[in-house]
């Protein structure tokens, strides 16, 4: 195997284009410069080692760790200091969520019986955030309480912090203090003008401000406070949200802003505006990005820094792996009924177990990976995948929420997004628009992989231009994508297949109240 | 002399709350309320009144009609 690995090196080596870095053990994927959200090798990539300490089995700080570790939100921080066009208050805040959605709200002293209640059942739990449903420095004492809790009865979870950064200055210190060491700020504008038109109102020392100025003191705070953090070596992911006609080009200038003020991940996320979130951009008909507006954005950012794709825009009270939602096992009346017995050592042995399983899904890969040596070619293609998690393609087409979106190239695959769809299998009988709902979804792609799909949406699949595959049924996700692309390369080589471009597609239809 | 949160609209945010400078505003099981006692309207301590400026639902704290309008003791 020894020589094998070395001449995938060697050969990776070859296929970089000049100039770009690479750790040597990269997957390569074109634009990305050998950075970790790809995935490579490890995942680690050209990241330190401290750095990848912290990151390696944090969900939303690696994209590789989201199909092994979960993370844990609880909603200890109700309130808000400023208001933004895409929240509807009723719900919970839309700077890491999506609309519609009201989290379970919870004392810190529940909070952190929650905490002990999920880290047991679920081991490979590895992150608490506190996201909401306001913003966690809008309500201070509940939020550093849940903290101490925390880490004091369950000292190996990472802590985690999402916040509009507007009163985060005053409290780097305390940050720091408590050992969080990962924070997201959400920055939308570094051009007051554009802030203007996307927060009405902003409350700071004992004043409401509004229009330019409301957005230009939240700007200088926010920027002030990813400074702080960044000088403290906490790392910082920032969130912006996308909207189209008003941040979409100026997101370009913010990335370059973030990533000059030390940011290490960057996540730009679609705006979710339909009507029935009763938030202003939705009421007002201001449309989110489709599926391709969104790619380019976060293509022409990949090069500056990090970017993170693989966003769920969760609940502020979310449980479990990205992909899946167990809040409703973690009620708090459920949980406050649980006995609970905090075993670290059995914690540890299990995630020794999952890094195992992680290694095996990334060697798998770069086995694959070996046999597009010396190929090369322009075309890149779209797979939707459904999955459960692990890395596997292990969900049946009918019971999947959501499909992963890879793209793959000689340069090896890359996972690109996510799409959110109807269940289109409920109760056992398929609904018709369910079908066109998961189309217009993954439209962009060529081939959805599958572990068993019906004979129905098979035909409609086809119709659309979309091959179903269920031959790697169980099997890895990448590696069968890289596969599944070999062989279609062949196919375009040989003159069976035409390989055309696909249209775009919605990344989210309807207002999904879950 | 005081504020009014209407339950119907509020959404339980609790915002109001801690910005309160006479802790006027008790919160049970996520439902706020002013104590029409308590309440000063803010005057002489903000320009204006602090639990209207941070709470994010138009109109849902406003006036108490059932009460005299505060006055500064001369």
């Amino acid at each position: 195997m020894e020589s094998g690995e070395q001449k995938t090196i060697a050969l990776l080596r070859v296929m970089q284009p000049a100039g770009q870095e690479n750790g040597g053990k990269g997957c390569g994927s074109k634009g990305s410069k050998g950075k970790s959200s790809c995935g490579s090798s490890a995942g680690q990539g050209d990241l330190s080692p401290e750095i990848w300490e912290k990151v390696k089995n944090h969900p939303c700080y690696s994209e590789e760790a989201h199909h092994h570790y979960a993370r844990m939100h609880v909603a200890v921080a109700p309130a808000c200091n400023i208001q933004c066009n895409y929240c509807n208050r009723k719900y919970d805040c839309s700077n890491e969520s999506r609309p519609g959605v009201v989290s379970e709200r919870l004392t810190p002293e529940q909070a952190a019986k929650k905490v002990l209640a999920v880290a047991s059942t679920i081991p490979q739990m590895t992150v608490l955030g506190i996201a909401g449903p306001g913003d966690p420095l809008a309500n201070p004492e509940k939020t550093f309480r849940t903290f101490e809790l925390v880490a004091k009865t369950a000292p190996d979870i990472k802590l985690c912090l999402s916040t509009n950064g507007l009163m985060l200055p005053d409290y780097v210190d305390r940050i720091a203090a408590m050992n969080i060491d990962h924070v997201t700020i959400t920055i939308n504008m570094i051009d007051p003008k554009v802030g203007a038109k996307i927060y009405p109102w902003v409350f700071y020392n004992h004043n409401r401000y509004t229009g330019v100025e409301a957005a230009q003191i939240l700007s200088e705070r926010q920027l002030l406070g990813l400074e702080m953090l960044t000088a403290r070596g906490i790392l910082c992911k920032v969130n912006s949200v996308m909207i189209p006609g008003i941040n979409d080009h100026h997101l370009v200038a913010v990335n370059k802003a973030v990533k000059s003020r030390g940011a290490f991940l960057h996540n730009i996320m679609p705006l979710i505006s339909a009507p029935e979130h009763g938030t202003f951009f939705g009421l007002n008909g201001q449309p989110g990005p489709t599926a391709q507006e969104l790619k380019l954005l976060q293509d022409s950012c990949e090069g500056e820094m990090n970017m993170m794709r693989h966003c769920r825009q969760c609940r502020a009270d979310a449980v479990g792996l990205l992909g899946e939602d167990r809040s409703a096992e973690f009620s708090t009346e459920k949980v406050m009924a649980m006995e609970v017995d905090y075993d670290l050592a059995s914690r540890q042995a299990y995630q020794e177990k999952v890094e195992v399983k992680r290694q095996a899904v990334v060697a798998a890969r770069n086995v694959e990976l070996a046999t597009l040596a010396g190929e090369r070619s322009d075309i890149s293609i779209l797979i939707a995948v459904a999955t459960k998690g692990g890395g596997r393609i292990n969900e049946h087409f009918g019971h999947a929420k959501e499909f992963q979106i890879y793209e793959v190239s000689t340069a090896g695959s890359k996972f690109v997004g996510h799409r959110r769809v109807d269940l289109y299998c409920e109760g056992g009988y398929a609904e018709e628009d369910s079908l066109e709902t998961v189309v217009r979804a993954i439209n962009d792609c060529h081939a959805v992989f599958v572990a068993r799909i019906g004979g129905c949406p098979c035909e409609g699949l086809k119709a659309a231009g979309i091959e179903p595959v269920d031959r790697f049924a169980l099997e890895y996700i990448e590696q069968s994508a890289i596969a599944y692309f070999r062989e279609y390369l062949e196919r375009v080589r040989s003159g069976e297949v035409e390989h055309q471009q696909r249209g775009d597609a919605d990344i989210r239809q309807g207002a999904l109240i879950a | 002399m005081a504020y009014k949160i209407k339950e119907s609209t509020c959404v339980g945010c609790s915002a109001c709350h801690d910005q309160c400078p006479n802790h006027a505003i008790v919160e049970k099981n996520f439902v706020l309320s002013i104590d029409p006692t308590k309440c000063t309207e803010c005057i002489g301590f903000f320009s204006e009144p602090q639990c209207v400026a941070i709470c994010p639902i138009p109109r849902t704290i406003h006036i108490n009609p059932d009460v005299p309008r505060f006055q500064m003791a001369v």
